[in-house]
């Protein structure tokens, strides 16, 4: 199967997704300039980390706009699994494809660390391999992964189950001293209604092997490829 | 002609660049200093056969680029005619205030 990876001006870990994809997973993969109209018959479209557009105006506020995202967006509408990771996880919330919004991090420093998130809900094509409960260590590196929605957006997809991943401690306890960034409940990544289009903040693409410090992000993209081939 | 566009984060969102400011002017001795919101400010100069016509593309471009209706509400100033357009995004309501369209000349 085939990973679409989408390169906006400013993506910096497109190559990450790109390696996890072809070099780890042994999966297609081919890079799709933001410009192209065309996803090139892909399977999966991974929305990458970085800076896309410099961040000006406001995190993926202008990538939204990008020719690609068109068929990014039809592609979901279709079903298509859509995942966005950091800067790509951005780019889905501007572009309305999830819900909520992600604001500065609540003390206004740029995180780059490992953290753990748990697993809270695996009938998705990014979680199916995991475990409800499981507890991924995953680096984050952003300056605006603070989750805020409307009490009511939130109130909402908790009852929808939309909310994939929250951060935790390493036993999978969810407290205020867990939570890098400020996020409402905690909310690290979440899908849409339909749930074929999620959005995290943590990097698994950078966490594909042990020798990066963690493998546990493996299963996020590997659980697209068990989810394409069933 | 040149309009003016002040996005801010709603009353309900968690402004911590607004709370750093507070900090630090409370340290810095102005104490009497509740409360800071930051926002974001922009000029456009735009080509309208009329200032309504320059105010309702403008306050489009705010709804669709220059806030995000999530987090921000937006108000649209009309140079021309100092008037003034207030838009609460998450109503999507760009309800011109007619009335405040001549308040000033």
């Amino acid at each position: 199967m085939k990973f679409a990876i989408v390169e906006f001006p400013g993506s910096n870990c497109d190559h990450d997704a790109y390696y996890a994809a072809k070099h780890v997973l042994g999966q297609q993969a081919e890079f799709i300039w933001h410009k192209d109209t065309d996803l090139h018959g892909a399977d999966v479209v991974v929305l990458p980390g970085g800076f896309s557009y410099g961040d000006y105006l406001r995190t993926g506020a202008i990538a939204r706009f990008s020719p690609i995202m068109t068929r990014v967006r039809e592609f979901a509408d279709a079903g298509g699994p859509v995942i966005g990771i950091c800067n790509g996880f951005q780019v889905l919330l501007e572009a309305g494809l999830l819900e909520g919004a992600l604001l500065s991090n609540r003390r206004l420093k740029f995180l780059c660390q490992h953290v753990h998130v748990r697993v809270e809900q695996t009938d998705t094509p990014f979680t199916c391999g995991a475990a409800v409960g499981q507890v991924l260590k995953l680096p984050i590196a952003h300056g605006e992964g603070n989750y805020y929605a409307a009490p009511e957006t939130v109130a909402a997809i908790e009852a929808n189950r939309q909310v994939l991943f929250r951060y935790c401690a390493a036993d999978g306890a969810v407290s205020d001293a867990a939570n890098p960034n400020g996020s409402l409940a905690a909310i690290a990544g979440v899908c849409n209604a339909a749930r074929n289009v999620v959005g995290l903040m943590p990097h698994p693409e950078r966490a594909c092997e042990s020798v990066l410090g963690s493998a546990d992000g493996r299963v996020v993209l590997e659980s697209a490829v068990a989810a394409l081939t069933v | 002609m040149k309009t003016k566009v002040f996005v801010t984060l709603k009353p309900s969102v968690f402004d911590p660049q607004g709370k750093t400011i507070v900090d630090a002017l409370r340290s810095m001795g102005y104490t009497a200093v509740q409360d800071v919101r930051q926002g974001k400010y922009f000029e456009l100069d735009v080509e309208a056969g009329s200032t309504d016509e320059a105010r309702s593309m403008v306050a489009e471009v705010a709804e669709k680029l220059l806030a995000n209706p999530v987090i921000e509400s937006y108000r649209v100033e009309v140079d021309d005619e100092r008037s003034q357009e207030t838009g609460d995004s998450l109503s999507a309501s760009r309800t011109s205030s007619s009335s405040a369209k001549s308040t000033h000349v």
